[in-house]
């Protein structure tokens, strides 16, 4: 592959999926209980698109991954300890509120920002990676508006695949309704994409990667921009877990052969 | 006074999908609820005549729409183009689309063309004192929110799967077409089809009765003190042939299967439930061998009844969220559940 690509990953912070969430009201809006105490991970769909810039930076060498992260600069710190040992790449870090309750279109701005401020990136071999929705505001709308700041009219969403072709074309599988993928086919950069889980594993800490990165990682903590947002406009009439519970029934004491007959019953009800 | 823009996109076959008629029957009842407003209906494709036909009787007090070849293609630039050219024309306040792959690709991007915001995943539209909000989930359906907003025009895209279709009788309706021609720029893309499992291969069947999850718990060691991965997926597979199912795993057999364990092989990521899968609608779930907040909890948010089979009595996961759990070996009841139903079959 001789052709040498800017990959920008765009990924947020959230609350480890395993933690208990309780949301709380404050007097600059919602929030969570706690939510600087809470452990923080990197996006599960924008680490996915992370590992896949990473490697396609290796299989296209010359080529070159930065990540734009926006959060609170203690969060991501916590979180850089890990993602720094997974695979190398370049910190480009937002000081900001990272919440699932601010405006995306806030959100992009900043992002859209940073990436332009980026110093030394080519725009026409530009990639905007990025989770295709996050797993705090969950709204999927964030990678859009980033693109349209940029000019970049090639935007793909809930990406499993990015093939790439000796003349540097691309093939790209996103997911769709009902299981199916769709398959488009893009002469190359610059271009957004959203990936859902993609194909690869998360990668083992590599102690020497971590060790590379992290000379980059704190110098950049410490210049990071400070960026405010909120949710203006926005009225948050009702913030509440769901207040669903139902009443099990435990079954212990019944053999396969009943259990079988009731779950049989059960389905053709209705 | 809000001027309400349902946006659709035509299907290859000229017709509306389910969930554009489901925006269609949100829009009804928002045009109903907020005095003053008008409906308009916005559509894209090849050709939109008999789509805008096959609601004509909806109440739209006009019918505008994009057309052509470039319009065909779920492909961003062009979709975005086509929706962006629409709202104008309409002069929406606010739009009211599906919220299908193709919609929530280019639906954002042109909000923020239009200077409004855009709200995914909407699951309500409560209309108070005149007011309209919308209801939808954060942090991947584990907190509901519903809120309000001042900017327009306000893009929203209504989850599918949670209003009845509109459904009337068609007529001929008047379109007025907007003629847009796509730049160079837009057509950097083509769409050259669909991958589609094989039909004996296909588990994820949106439109099932039934949602089965199967858990890690069918790959690890059984009572015999082996694994059974073989009869664990023709067991599976059985099941969904006779019910019609659609299949759900949960992360951990996912993963499982990414990392070249041998697993349930037809199991992909687009089958897994939960915080980083999906959260299908279905009206019954039935989860077996799993252990977890991803298939309990966040995977089946939106099942409407639900029931379990589990080894562990005391799986918390699973109390409060399942009407019925069946503490019992997973292997041995789906064997007889298998046989019950291709008994009741033959009969």
């Amino acid at each position: 592959m001789s052709q040498t690509y800017h990959i920008v990953v765009c990924a947020g912070i959230v609350p480890d999926p395993l933690q208990t969430l309780e949301p709380v009201t404050g007097p600059a809006g919602p929030g969570l209980k706690n939510e600087l105490m809470l452990p923080a991970v990197l996006d599960p769909w924008a680490a996915h698109a992370l590992y896949e810039a990473a490697h396609l930076a290796k299989t296209a060498p010359g080529s070159k991954v930065w990540l734009v992260s926006l959060g609170p600069k203690a969060k991501l710190q916590q979180v850089m300890m890990t993602i720094a040992q997974k695979v190398p790449f370049e910190f480009v870090p937002l000081d900001g509120p990272g919440g699932g309750f601010t405006e995306s279109s806030d959100v992009a701005a900043a992002l859209a920002g940073a990436i332009q401020a980026i110093s030394g990136l080519d725009r026409s071999r530009l990639l905007v990676f990025g989770g295709w929705e996050s797993a705090s505001r969950a709204a999927g709308s964030t990678l859009q508006q980033v693109g349209e700041r940029l000019g970049i009219l090639d935007q793909f969403q809930g990406v499993d695949q990015l093939n790439i072709d000796a003349a540097g074309a691309f093939q790209i599988l996103e997911r769709v309704e009902g299981g199916k993928h769709q398959i488009s086919a893009c002469p190359g950069p610059p271009a957004v994409l959203g990936w859902a889980t993609g194909s690869l594993p998360e990668p083992p800490n590599n102690p020497q990667v971590g060790m590379a990165n992290m000379r980059t990682v704190m110098p950049a903590l410490q210049r990071a921009t400070v960026v405010k947002m909120g949710a203006d406009g926005v009225t948050f009439a009702r913030v509440a877990l769901p207040a669903q519970r139902r009443e099990t029934r435990v079954v212990k004491d019944l053999a396969p052969d009943a259990i079988a007959r009731e779950i049989v019953e059960w389905i053709r009800e209705g | 006074m809000e001027t309400i823009l349902v946006l659709a996109h035509v299907e290859a076959d000229g017709s509306l999908a389910k969930p554009a008629r489901e925006a269609v029957t949100a829009a009804r009842s928002l045009k109903a609820a907020l005095t003053g407003s008008t409906l308009c209906v916005g559509l894209v494709g090849a050709d939109v005549q008999a789509a805008a036909d096959a609601i004509a009787g909806c109440g739209a007090e006009r019918f505008v729409g994009v057309a052509g070849g470039a319009f065909a293609q779920p492909r961003y630039a062009t979709d975005a183009l086509a929706a962006e050219s629409l709202c104008r024309e309409a002069g929406a306040t606010l739009i009211l689309a599906p919220g299908t792959s193709r919609w929530c690709r280019a639906l954002p991007g042109v909000a923020h063309r239009l200077g409004g915001r855009a709200d995914a995943h909407v699951t309500g539209l409560p209309v108070t004192d005149g007011t309209l909000a919308v209801t939808r989930w954060y942090y991947r359906q584990r907190i509901e929110v519903t809120s309000r907003r001042t900017q327009r025009p306000w893009v929203i895209l209504v989850d599918p799967g949670y209003l009845d279709p509109w459904e009337g009788a068609a007529a001929a309706a008047s379109v007025q077409l907007i003629a847009v021609q796509p730049p160079a720029g837009c057509l950097r893309t083509t769409v050259s089809g669909f991958l589609t499992p094989a039909a004996d291969a296909q588990t994820i069947r949106p439109d099932a009765d039934l949602l089965f999850v199967a858990g890690a718990g069918w790959t690890k060691v059984q009572t015999d003190g082996k694994v059974h991965v073989a009869e664990a997926a023709e067991l599976t597979l059985t099941f969904l042939r006779q019910t019609q199912a659609s299949l759900g795993g949960s992360k951990s057999l996912v993963d499982l299967s990414g990392e070249g364990q041998s697993v349930l092989p037809f199991m992909t990521h687009l089958n897994q439930v939960g915080q980083t899968g999906a959260t299908p609608r279905h009206p019954k779930g039935l989860a077996t061998c799993c252990h977890g907040e991803e298939p309990h909890v966040v995977g089946w948010r939106f099942i409407g009844e639900r029931r379990a089979v589990n080894l562990d009595p005391n799986c918390g996961w699973v109390r409060g969220k399942a009407d019925v759990v069946y503490v019992a070996d997973a292997f041995a009841v789906m064997a007889k559940v298998n046989a019950l139903l291709a008994e009741k079959a033959s009969a």
